[in-house]
């Protein structure tokens, strides 16, 4: 699972069937320091985050396990809402 | 899921027998500004996109979980067409 902010959402009306109903949002990965890595990235939300939020998501086909029964075609779904992050700093960081 | 804008079409004869009557799309990933970044894909196309859409694109072993492509060798397919895109402040470069 990784960490990353939601940045925006993504409206699609013509999807495939068994995305309906489903938020897309727009997420930038970051770094446990919160800095940004990589590109954004979409994925499905099943906490009803928004956005500025700090979240963490699962990614694989594991990713759809959150909507079953119903089979959802999911690479990466929010699967939490972050309260607080803490991390313990070592002598190399 | 990946945003990507669709830029040809791929044709192929013999395939395998469970791809058949698949419409398999050149997608070049795109930011979310729109913006072309490095790296294509070629997918199965689940929603009718036409070229020059701006598709979103879910990958791996998810892709079979889309309506029309279940238990189909595919690991990548377009599941929706983009209408709009909004982005935080926080999102934007710079």
């Amino acid at each position: 699972m990784t960490l990353g902010r939601v940045i925006g959402r993504v409206w699609a009306t013509v999807k495939n069937a068994s995305l309906t109903g489903q938020r897309l949002l727009l997420v930038q990965p970051l770094t446990p320091e919160l800095n940004k890595t990589g590109k954004p990235l979409i994925c499905l939300d099943s906490v009803g985050a928004g956005a500025g939020e700090l979240v963490y998501w699962c990614g694989g086909r594991e990713a759809s396990f959150t909507f079953l029964p119903v089979e959802v075609p999911a690479d990466r779904t929010i699967v939490a809402i972050i309260d607080e992050l803490s991390i313990e700093r070592g002598k190399d960081s | 899921m990946l945003l990507a804008r669709v830029i040809g079409t791929v044709v192929a004869t013999r395939k395998d027998p469970r791809l058949e009557g698949k419409k398999l799309l050149i997608l070049r990933l795109v930011s979310p500004e729109g913006k072309d970044e490095s790296g294509y894909l070629v997918s199965v196309d689940t929603v009718s996109a036409g070229n020059r859409e701006v598709v979103i694109v879910v990958q791996g072993s998810s892709a079979r979980m889309a309506e029309g492509c279940k238990d189909i060798p595919v690991d990548s397919s377009i599941v929706g067409i983009v209408d709009t895109i909004s982005l935080d402040e926080a999102g934007k470069p710079g």
